[in-house]
């Protein structure tokens, strides 16, 4: 049994730019200017200090190694600490620490965010009133003066990832609340209902649904929360709060102010980390709105 | 004969504003319809925006919980305080088509996975026998396979899309399909299209279909029994050609003479100051 | 009389550029309701905005002239080029869901005072706004009302108060009703006539619902992708069209107490994206030859005062020997 009619023959008038026949043939369109310098910098970034260690011929947190406070020379790219550490290496390592606990840190929140605040906000009903209550104490609760007061009365026998623990189990609020309020529009949208009688179960829905709106937002959720994270450590490291042994950017920058690198002239030793930071955060940055900006491009054209 | 449909005191209310001062709002106050035949039937439930019509689609397809009353299709209950029918038994029975088939599909998911999903999951079928209840379904509206396979929701005009979204609702041989103004947001020109093959749908694939709408020009072309409702209530219930030839309530009467037709006019036209 | 010579509208983007309104010439008399009716895709907003000169890029006004028939303050005849100083004044423009078009949080009444008007003492602008919101239908506490708490009707008669406010020698209506309910619908389109009918003014109104251009317009237009497929007075157009597409639009909408076949247009107009040789309608037209597909059909006074743009004009399938329309 067959209607007689002609079927519709060509695409859609209303095109605006290409069309693509396949989604996700390419991610050319993700690369605008901001975005490229962006990953750029990170790249560098990464390479940098993920495959740099392997040539490195010391450890550099131990101390009197070289001659304290050397310039910067062909032998020390950087000079060296008053500590007695090559100061290149040391940041490197430092560098690669920082974002390290950042990633780490920045999938525990974003997995644990999503996954609360998707299912509070579909599932409704007590169920998303009991987490949003937990959800909204945790976000009351400020997390630099827990960690001060943690690091204090612990000072020093933490490893280094407990720290990033201790951030995750502070941090992931914020981003929950933000997603279970997406998810709660995007309930009402009728592709839902149409999902419901096509016979999807919730944890398809939630997955196959709507979880590809909230995509976008995740991934500039998550390069944020790198650099929270990063920040984060630093912070407590400056003043002393975390393990100052691990290098890590914070770290650094501690040692440098205890040893008055301004004063005693071995401005490298602060100023470069200090820049080091910087562009990270930088290249995070750049990376996050580009990614905004890509999608909401993208937007327009879908 | 069997019950098409029977709704019985069906009432909806909403409460709006704070737990202090509240208004209450009666989205469907004391509807009752009880439709029976041995064939299939298309019934259109008519009125202004207001009136009630979404709700009571809404609530036949259960994504609205009445305050009061029952519902029937095909002579088992489906809706009602505490009825619960089975799921999978529901969804193979009742099965809607939106509005606005652009928001009805992801805008991130190619429309015929809505198809799959539906033939494996509502219609309970193999791999195969999946693939070939979407051939046969989108056959049936005029459409060919290769022609929707991967493709995303934005590459498709309005009237294609829309008959996409019917190929689904028809998969799991349905009983009833509930179409909550189908063609309001397609070109006039083409609204024929898709109501002739809801026509040739209840003849040739025998489906009864509720047509939910506020053009009474529609209704009446392919409706056997047409309900006008007001305010949340059914004022006036009968054959198409009895409700639109001889109209017995007001607010019928009115509809029918708001209508722009084009056999007579409403006022003579303009005389031009020049020609 | 507004004159419309070879207008052509195009949009410029970075694919290319697309002709969205493609030489269309017509006279629009003072004092008609003239209706424009097409599918969506084929122009009839972009004319609006042409006519209304709301031209910003990418839109840009490519080819032909508007002439408007009036002049302007300084004696100078008023073209596509000055008549942006007219708005409000002379010519105004009822966008689609104008109705959502006024500022959610400010109160009606403060709205109207929003544009300029000779009258600088605003108590007497408030009077005289609420004597004409009166004399359209609408409590005067409509003015102390946020636009939320008005109904669709409502808000959409508060646009056309504003619209018309300055009494324009030109309205443009675009779709000024395609979101109301069809019993406001009526009301709304009979203020219009009776607002036509005092001000003895020209309205062009857009709408896709034939059915609406039959009980309002004493003229009507028809596009199809872009062009101008016919034109002339409403009576003349709805009792016997001379182009097929005519015919076809006005026999897709089914009508009650009819109860012949109707059938939709099927297929869909060309994309204005490729080259586009002999008539557009060619791929759906039952009457099309193999003259259509190469030679474009000119716009030819078929009847006094009626043109089309078809080489088969005024036949139909019945004349040629075929049994019904597709």
């Amino acid at each position: 049994m067959s209607i007689d009619i002609q079927a519709d023959p060509q695409p859609v008038i209303n095109a605006g730019p290409e069309r693509r026949t396949t989604r996700g043939s390419s991610l050319m369109w993700l690369l605008n200017p901001r975005m490229t310098a962006g990953l750029i910098i990170i790249t560098i970034f990464v390479l940098g200090s993920y495959v740099l260690p392997f040539f490195c011929p010391v450890d550099p947190s131990q101390q009197a190694t070289y001659m304290k406070n050397l310039h910067v020379s062909g032998k020390h790219i950087l000079g060296t600490t008053a500590l007695g550490q090559d100061t290149f290496w040391y940041l490197v390592f430092s560098i690669r620490n920082s974002l390290t606990l950042g990633i780490l840190v920045g999938v525990g929140i974003t997995v644990i965010s999503t996954t609360i605040g998707l299912s509070a906000g579909y599932i409704g009903g007590n169920f998303e009133r009991l987490v949003m209550l937990v959800v909204d104490t945790f976000i009351t609760i400020p997390l630099l003066p827990i960690l001060i007061i943690l690091g204090a009365l612990i000072r020093g026998n933490t490893t280094f990832l407990s720290v990033g623990a201790i951030i995750v189990v502070f941090g992931w609020a914020w981003g929950a609340r933000t997603i279970r309020s997406m998810a709660l529009t995007l309930r009402e949208r009728e592709f839902i209902n149409m999902a419901r009688f096509s016979g999807a179960n919730t944890f398809h829905i939630l997955v196959r649904e709507i979880f590809p709106y909230v995509s976008a937002y995740m991934v500039v959720g998550f390069i944020n929360t790198i650099l929270f994270a990063i920040n984060t450590e630093a912070t407590l490291a400056v003043i002393g709060l975390s393990k100052v042994e691990v290098p890590t950017l914070g770290s650094i920058i501690f040692w440098a102010l205890n040893y008055n690198a301004l004063f005693t002239g071995n401005v490298v030793w602060l100023v470069a980390p200090i820049v080091a930071t910087v562009l990270l955060f930088l290249g995070l940055f750049l990376t996050s709105t580009g990614f905004n900006a890509a999608f909401a491009t993208r937007r327009g054209v879908a | 004969m069997a019950v098409i449909l029977r709704t019985d005191h069906l009432n909806k209310v909403y409460r709006l504003g704070s737990l202090a001062r509240s208004r209450e709002v009666r989205a469907l106050n004391d509807v009752n319809l009880n439709i029976e035949s041995d064939h299939p039937v298309i019934v259109s439930v008519v009125g202004e925006s207001g009136s009630g019509k979404t709700t009571l689609a809404k609530t036949l397809l259960r994504l609205v919980e009445p305050t009061s009353g029952t519902a029937t299709i095909y002579d088992k209950t489906i809706a009602g305080k505490g009825i619960h029918p089975p799921k999978r038994e529901f969804l193979a029975s009742v099965q809607p088509i939106f509005q606005n088939p652009f928001e009805a599909f992801s805008r991130y998911r190619p429309v015929d996975a809505y198809l799959q999903e539906t033939a494996s999951r509502v219609a309970g079928l193999g791999r195969d026998a999946a693939t070939d209840a979407v051939i046969k379904a989108l056959a049936s509206v005029g459409l060919e396979y290769a022609d929707v396979r991967g493709k995303y929701s934005n590459q498709f005009s309005g009237g294609e899309l829309q008959r996409v979204s019917i190929a689904r609702a028809l998969i799991p041989n349905p009983s009833l399909i509930i179409a909550d103004e189908p063609v309001s947001m397609i070109d006039a020109s083409r609204r024929m299209i898709i109501i002739n093959l809801f026509r040739a749908l209840k003849e040739e694939a025998r489906r009864s279909f509720l047509y939910i709408t506020h053009d009474l020009a529609t209704a009446y072309y392919i409706s056997d029994f047409v309900a006008v409702m007001n305010r949340g209530a059914v004022v006036e219930f009968g054959t198409a050609r009895e409700v639109m030839s001889d109209p017995q309530h007001e607010y019928t009467k009115l509809l029918l003479n708001s209508i722009p037709t084009t056999r007579s006019r409403w006022r003579t036209r303009p005389t031009l100051a020049s020609a | 009389m507004i004159r419309l010579k070879n207008v052509v509208g195009s949009y410029r983007t970075s694919r290319g550029s697309i002709n969205a309104v493609d030489d269309v010439t017509i006279d629009i008399p003072d004092g008609c309701i003239l209706g424009v009716a097409g599918e969506s895709g084929c122009g009839k907003s972009t004319l609006m905005k042409l006519i209304y000169g709301d031209i910003v890029p990418p839109m840009t006004l490519s080819g032909g002239s508007i002439e408007y028939g009036f002049t302007d303050e300084r004696g100078a005849p008023v073209t596509s080029a000055n008549i942006t100083r007219q708005w409000f004044n002379r010519i105004a423009y009822i966008p689609q869901s104008s109705m959502n078009s006024l500022n959610p949080v400010v109160r009606v009444g403060s709205q109207f005072l929003d544009f300029p008007g000779p009258d600088r003492d605003k108590r007497r602008v408030l009077e005289t706004v609420k004597a004409y919101i009166v004399k359209l239908g609408l409590p005067v506490e409509t003015l102390d009302a946020y636009p939320h708490q008005l109904s669709g009707g409502m808000r959409q008669r508060v646009m056309i108060a504003m619209a018309t406010f300055f009494q324009p020698q030109l309205i443009l209506a675009d779709e000024p009703t395609t979101a109301l309910d069809v019993v406001v619908q009526k009301d709304i389109l009979m203020l219009l006539m009776d607002v036509q009918e005092e001000m003895q003014n020209t309205i062009v109104l857009v709408s896709h619902d034939m059915g609406v251009h039959y009980q309002t317009t004493s003229r009507m237009l028809i596009m199809h992708a872009a062009k101008a497929v016919e034109y002339g007075d409403s009576e003349s157009v709805f009792a016997s069209p001379l182009h097929p597409y005519t015919g076809m639009l006005i026999n897709s909408l089914p009508t009650i107490g009819d109860d012949r076949a109707r059938e939709g247009i099927p297929g869909r107009p060309p994309s204005l994206w490729q080259s586009l040789e002999g008539c557009r309608f060619a791929d759906r037209c039952p009457l099309a030859t193999a003259r259509c597909r190469a030679e474009e059909p000119a716009q030819l006074d078929h009847r006094p005062g009626q043109f089309a743009a078809c080489h088969y004009a005024g036949e139909t399938p019945e004349k040629r020997g075929e049994t019904k329309w597709r």
